[in-house]
């Protein structure tokens, strides 16, 4: 920072940085309204990052949802958020998926993808190389469905944008942890 | 569109995609402080209102050492907010405001909110806590941002001083432009020390938020072709004209005389067309007059321009106006069919609407149906001869409504402006105060903010030295913000505080009258302070009036002091606001003062659950 700042400013210093973790929690919360917002909220009040977060009711009858998010930051960045969101009173439980042990993350994304010809036969290719749908297609262009770990995404995405890359929709990571417990 | 465009901006922002258009002039080293006091000049701003704290010290430091901005201390930042809304009705201008983090952001929620409501533009800068500490609960941090997002029109946090030019450039902009609104600009106190390159941008753009002016000319055609046939036309206009500008009120008058349609107007809107005019049926709504609103229920063409059918003003939604076509014009399409479903909505500025239908009219020269018309006007002159703001006067006591009609009668030929605080002597000071010119009326209309009156006062005087003004108060709501009478001392503000004073939260009584049996639950004040000493305590002049008689004088008195002046107005404690449509009720079924009808029956159980 600044080196005026310590003198001249009431505020403690900034601390030294530690290294920049990403880390994926899942959240447990009442599906009501508003509780999505809270949510955000909290993370943009006290400047914590996102880099992507989904949510949908899980279970039904007793109003449910479950929300992933994941976030990066510092160990105790990290710390401060999973202890942030569990104050939440709608928030039931939050888990680290990151430290909780194995587990498996997945997304989903459509890729649209415009050619003709050589381009076209390529992208079929590489489609059947990481196992995307085509789900739909016209003389010019197909939209593929792949699901995988986000990095499988990042770079098939890669390999569409010399083929006529449109453009992508994701629905960002969910989580779940392997074995027989549930969270 | 204009939400669309909102969220668009901010998606925008984060990326720091907007930028100010044409070639950037070199930049000049400072830090983020100077650079606050450099917009500001930049944007010709002449006084800031504030009050300093810790996360905002380098900005005052800034102001320190500078002389283009006058700062103004005011004594609770509320009333630097009211005073900048104050400051910016009275002149078109945008008001500004600084204040500091934690509280000083808290105490502004009101103020921002109030101009939120009302389409005032403001630009409000507040400290932040030092950006590594934000998030962690430091001393005097809240997330500004998060409270003031469903407050303000727009809301930055700056966390990088090359952002902070644009940024506040930009707020200006977006303050001002297309439906008017409080923009809030979050500085932490780091990014103010840091140095960074100043420029001025050449012209200040947003990207994605680009207010549409000009109206769909097929539409404003089409409206002119159905004002061209009407039979029972009627004008409803509203603060959207004052935010237009005194182009938006001239063409307005223009349009009036040369179609000859009667015209009403909500409180916001009061001043834009002639009060003395023959073609004013005076304000409309809840405590509107009869001729407003029997006009409205039975008008066959409703011309709204720069209102937005308030439920003050259309009463029971089912019953609004059921025989008519209803033309919008507006600058905020979400205001569009929000409430009414209306037959023609025009997207645009009043001013230029307003221009586009005058010049279509004067080329198409409408065949208007001049028996139909003489007939409206035939009709509403049977309304206007039931003189509905009319009330018994008293020898005895001050009746409210003679005060300010005094008080009209002997301020109305000065060069004066009006500030009210909120209930019943607000809605008599619309209805007995007649405003001629635009501007001159400041009163917190949409959320109904006591305290108000005071510190817009502050403000209006301000911009106005050599005028009169006067804040019609309450006794109870100038307690709210009395503190900022220190305030027009210290700058030597003579504004008049003008205290109708029944003792009561008047129109908390009058509703408790109605609606709940005659129990005044904690609507009386037992322990007012004696208003003459209160003036005197603050070194500026006190009055008191309790004869009718005796009024006059008084008033004269209050108007030659050279101070400002606590006037106390002793006024009769029972009186109630008349016409009134209870709650619940079309507009064909106002309530007079007089009438038979006693009012506790006038409110049916539904309409006992409404406000
Ligand atoms: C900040 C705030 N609190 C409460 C209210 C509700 N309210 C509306 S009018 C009113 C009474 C105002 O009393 P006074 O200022 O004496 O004016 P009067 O009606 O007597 O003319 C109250 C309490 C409000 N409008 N604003
Ligand atoms: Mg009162």
């Amino acid at each position: 920072m600044n080196k005026n700042m310590s003198s001249t400013s009431h505020y403690p210093a900034a601390p030294v940085l530690q290294g920049v973790e990403v880390h994926t929690l899942s959240v447990i919360v009442d599906n009501e309204p508003g509780v999505l917002a809270r949510v955000i909220g909290l993370f943009s009040g006290r400047g914590y990052n996102i880099d992507s977060l989904t949510v949908s009711e899980t279970e039904h009858q007793k109003h449910l949802s479950r929300i992933t998010i994941v976030t990066r930051g510092t160990p105790m960045v990290i710390e401060q958020i999973k202890n942030q969101l569990d104050r939440l009173v709608p928030i039931h439980r939050v888990v680290d998926m990151t430290v909780a042990g194995p587990h498996i993350e997945r997304e989903l994304a459509m890729v649209k993808v415009r050619g003709k010809g050589d381009h076209r036969q390529e992208a079929l290719r590489l489609a059947d190389a990481f196992r995307a749908r085509v789900i739909d297609a016209t003389t010019e262009s197909f939209v593929f469905e792949i699901t995988g770990a986000s990095d499988k995404i990042e770079s098939f995405v890669a390999l569409m944008l010399p083929l006529g890359l449109v453009e992508v929709s994701r629905t960002g990571v969910v989580a779940i942890a392997r074995g027989p417990e549930g969270m | 569109m204009a939400k669309e465009m909102m969220a668009k901006s901010v998606a925008k922002d984060s990326s720091g995609a907007a930028r100010a258009a044409g070639a950037e002039l070199p930049g000049r080293e400072m830090t983020g402080a100077e650079m606050v006091l450099e917009v500001l000049a930049d944007q010709g701003v002449k006084h800031l209102f504030g009050y300093p704290g810790g996360a905002v010290l380098p900005i005052y430091d800034a102001i320190f050492q500078q002389k283009k901005v006058e700062h103004i201390l005011v004594r609770h930042e509320q009333g630097a907010v009211h005073a900048a809304e104050g400051y910016a009705r009275s002149t078109g201008k945008v008001g500004c405001v600084l204040v500091t983090s934690g509280p000083g952001a808290t105490n502004a929620v009101t103020g921002l909110t109030d101009a939120l409501m009302d389409s005032i533009p403001l630009v409000c800068i507040t400290g932040q806590v030092p950006t590594h500490l934000i998030g962690n609960d430091a001393f005097q941090e809240c997330d500004t941002v998060g409270i003031t997002r469903p407050c303000t029109k727009h809301n930055y946090l700056v966390k990088r001083i090359e952002d902070l030019p644009r940024v506040l450039h930009e707020a200006f902009y977006v303050a001002s432009s297309g439906r008017p609104g409080p923009v809030v600009v979050d500085i932490p106190k780091d990014i103010q020390f840091a140095k960074g390159n100043y420029f001025k941008p050449k012209e200040f753009q947003h990207q994605g938020y680009k207010p549409r002016l000009k109206g769909d000319p097929d539409k404003i055609k089409a409206a002119i072709e159905l004002m061209g046939k009407a039979k029972r036309p009627l004008f409803y206009t509203g603060g959207g004209i004052i935010n237009s500008g005194n182009a938006a009120s001239e063409r307005l008058r223009e349009l009036v005389k040369l179609t000859g349609f009667p015209i009403t107007s909500t409180l916001m809107g009061l001043g834009a067309f002639p009060a003395s005019d023959p073609h004013w049926l005076g304000m409309l709504g809840m405590h509107g007059t009869w001729e407003a609103n029997w006009s409205m229920h039975d008008c066959d063409l409703m011309i709204c321009i720069g209102a937005r059918f308030d439920d003050r003003i259309t009463g029971r939604l089912d019953a609004f106006s059921p025989g008519s076509k209803k033309i919008h014009v507006d600058i905020d399409p979400s205001s569009i069919n929000k409430n009414v479903k209306v037959d023609i909505g025009i997207i645009g500025d009043c001013a230029h609407v307003l221009d586009d239908m005058l010049r279509i009219w004067r080329a198409s020269a409408p065949q208007v149906d001049k028996k139909a018309l003489a007939a409206w006007w035939q009709q509403i002159d049977k309304w206007r001869a039931r003189k509905s703001l009319s009330y018994k006067n008293s020898n005895s006591i001050i009746k409210p409504q003679y005060a300010i009609q005094r008080l009209y009668e002997l301020t109305k030929d000065r060069d004066t402006y009006i500030t009210t605080e909120v209930g019943q002597h607000q809605m008599w000071a619309a209805q007995f105060y007649r405003f001629d010119e635009p501007n001159r009326w400041m009163t917190s209309g949409g959320l109904g903010t006591m305290g108000y009156g005071l510190p817009a006062s502050v403000g209006v005087q301000l911009a106005h030295p050599k005028s009169l003004v006067i804040d019609i108060a309450g006794e109870a709501s100038v307690l709210m913000t009395m503190q900022e009478m220190s305030t027009a001392v210290q700058y030597r503000l003579p504004v008049k505080i003008f205290i109708i004073n029944n003792q009561y939260m008047g129109m908390v009584r009058q509703w408790q009258e109605l609606l709940h049996g005659g129990r005044y639950s904690q609507s009386y004040t037992e322990a007012l302070p004696d208003f003459v000493k209160l003036a005197e305590a603050y070194h500026a002049v006190g009055i008191r009036c309790e004869k009718p008689g005796d009024l006059d004088g008084a008033i004269h008195e209050m108007i030659k002091v050279d101070k400002p002046v606590i006037f106390d107005c002793v006024v009769d404690q029972n009186e109630n606001c008349f016409p009134m449509i209870p709650s619940g009720r079309a507009h064909n079924e106002m309530i007079l003062g007089d009438a038979g009808e006693s009012v506790e029956d006038a409110i049916t159980e539904a309409g006992k659950v409404m406000v």
